[in-house]
């Protein structure tokens, strides 16, 4: 049985935070009498993630996500709730817990601006009690992997946004931690860089059973990397489960455009009880639902003259976006 | 073992932190040229002090000096390292690149306080030192292994507190976020360091013993050059250094549990 590596209780937090009223009375009186109230961005929300698992966080900005991660990698103190990951409570940050994490933010480099990559990674190493032939091999393999060579040596600062992000991931990778948190890992990339990390991601998760946490708003992101998300709205869990279900609660039909052969044939599917989407001469698209599609397909095939026939999947952004920004959504 | 790692850690910082200096050949020698006319204005103006006066308050310009040494040695090291790393301390908070710095398994205070070094520094310290044995051979002072003692451990202490004081407020970011104004006030008292304490009137000394400790790092260590020291303030800068380190290591640990991280 895989064992749980990431166990959440109850966990809620809150922020002091701090409101002003516009102009320069409202700047005034905020510069002598401050209005802080004490915000509750995570409410008691409870989950597990097994070891080798990789989970997208979803929720609109300010949901809670990056909160999330952020407290379960021990940089935030939880207000109340109990967590324990990799077997440590994380804001101890015992050293053996901190060689176990990384944590990669988009938005933001640790990389040293005015050298190579390569420095980065050696004192990396050696914060990491490395040695010299250790670190090396395994730059060497990270490298190869993230398909980098050349750029390891050039200054940071002269980097794309891609060779950087490349270069951040080698240099959280390097002491081959069993959990990865990462906060919006492709912000800002080209789709081929995209495409490179996530490809890069799946095949570390493979070969090193890493857990990994992600939040992401491309959703390319979640689909490609993620069997399981965590929808987190207002500090609250709104679903936990396969991404796979979650789709199918969202978006229970599907759309399928048939081309008959005649425009009768069309007329005569238009009229045989199908919920008719649009018909254009002996095109004609119809809703069927998800678990009806293949009997359904069957008859139609069966009674009509079909010339061709594309079934259409919903954009996923429009599905997830359904349940970023509404409030009250059912799952 | 833990010692030879955070041995190891430095000396990459060090490599690291030169490196990224040398990128920038003509900044170096700026800050270089500064480092000389500063010293050079700096024993200039005290010249103008004693100029008409032979000593103030006991005080005359040989061994006025020594302070101008010492202070001279100080900002040196302030300007090598609590500069470039402390004042980081606010960015770090500012933008949440603290973060990086709290996951790795090393000590976050070693970590922000010794990360960087700018170079032009080293100078300033290396001038010090030579006012600092042009003094002892103007003031005829005799070289021997007490008063080597006795100085090194009054230089030290006042590195301490002078570290603990930049580092406690540069702490304090993690509640106000913007703190730049009081490192800059604290580097304006540093100035008043040059001058011997008992320059100041009664009131003024207080201040600068008791609330600023400014007396403790600059006048404490001079007089201990010139074997005016009594045991007792040595052994007072000891113990206000002692503290002053204990509290600003309590303070950063009490305080990162307020850390909230900025938004991504």
């Amino acid at each position: 049985m895989v064992k749980n590596i990431i166990d959440v209780r109850n966990l809620s937090k809150s922020f002091d935070i701090s409101s002003k009223d516009p102009g320069l009375k409202g700047t005034i009186k905020h510069f002598f009498r401050r209005k802080t109230k004490s915000l509750k961005v995570i409410k008691n929300i409870s989950f597990e993630i097994k070891e080798g698992e990789v989970v997208g966080f979803l929720g609109a900005n300010g949901a809670g996500k990056t909160t999330i991660l952020k407290i379960l990698c021990g940089l935030i103190y939880p207000s109340e709730g109990s967590i324990l990951v990799s077997g440590y409570l994380p804001f101890r940050r015992k050293e053996n817990f901190l060689k176990n994490i990384t944590l990669i933010m988009g938005q933001k480099q640790q990389l040293i601006w005015d050298l190579p990559p390569i420095e980065s990674f050696y004192l990396n190493a050696s914060i990491y009690d490395l040695d010299k032939f250790e670190a090396k091999k395994r730059i060497k393999k990270l490298s190869e992997m993230l398909e980098i060579d050349e750029e390891l040596f050039i200054p940071v600062r002269k980097l794309s946004l891609g060779q950087r992000m490349k270069s951040e991931l080698l240099a959280a990778l390097i002491h081959e931690p069993n959990i990865l948190f990462l906060d919006e890992p492709t912000l800002g990339l080209d789709i081929n860089a995209q495409r490179n990390l996530r490809k890069f991601l799946q095949k570390y998760n493979k070969e090193t059973n890493a857990t990994i946490c992600l939040t992401s708003h491309y959703m390319k992101d979640i689909t490609s990397l993620c069997k399981r998300v965590i929808c987190v709205h207002n500090g609250t869990i709104s679903y936990d489960g396969e991404l796979d279900q979650l789709l199918k609660k969202l978006s229970p039909v599907k759309e399928i455009l048939i081309v008959c052969q005649s425009e009768e044939d069309a007329i005569k599917l238009e009229n045989s009880g199908f919920t008719v989407v649009n018909k254009n001469k002996n095109e004609i698209t119809i809703k069927i639902k998800n678990n009806s599609i293949t009997s359904s397909l069957k008859a139609i095939l069966n009674n009509f003259e079909i010339e061709d026939l594309y079934i259409n999947e919903p954009p996923i952004d429009e599905i997830i976006g359904k349940i970023l920004i509404k409030k009250d959504y059912d799952l | 073992m833990t010692l030879r790692k955070y041995f190891k850690v430095y000396s990459k910082f060090l490599h690291t932190s030169l490196a990224s200096e040398l990128e920038y050949k003509t900044n170096i020698l700026i800050d270089l040229i500064t480092a000389i006319l500063s010293l050079i204005g700096s024993i200039f103006l005290l010249s103008i002090f004693f100029q008409n006066a032979g000593s103030i308050r006991g005080w005359d310009f040989e061994q006025a000096l020594i302070i101008q040494g010492i202070y001279t040695i100080l900002n040196g090291i302030t300007n090598t390292w609590f500069n470039p790393n402390l004042t980081e301390i606010v960015k770090h908070v500012r933008e949440g690149t603290l973060d990086f710095v709290l996951l790795k398994p090393i000590d976050s205070q070693f970590f922000i306080s010794l990360k960087k070094i700018a170079p032009s520094g080293f100078l300033e310290i290396i001038l010090g030192f030579c006012l600092l044995l042009y003094c002892i051979k103007i003031n005829q002072i005799n070289l021997n292994l007490s008063f080597l003692t006795l100085c090194f451990i009054t230089i030290i202490c006042s590195i301490c507190i002078l570290y603990s004081l930049w580092f406690f407020i540069s702490t304090t970011t993690i509640w106000f976020v913007k703190t730049w104004n009081a490192t800059e006030v604290l580097r304006s008292f540093l100035y008043i360091g040059r001058f011997p304490l008992n320059s100041f009137s009664f009131s003024l000394r207080i201040f600068f013993s008791v609330f600023i400790p400014i007396a403790f790092i600059t006048t404490i260590p001079s007089e201990a050059f010139l074997g005016l020291s009594q045991l007792w303030k040595i052994l007072l800068e000891v113990f206000v250094a002692m503290v002053f380190l204990f509290t600003s290591r309590k303070f950063w640990v009490f305080a990162l549990k307020f850390y909230s991280s900025a938004s991504s």
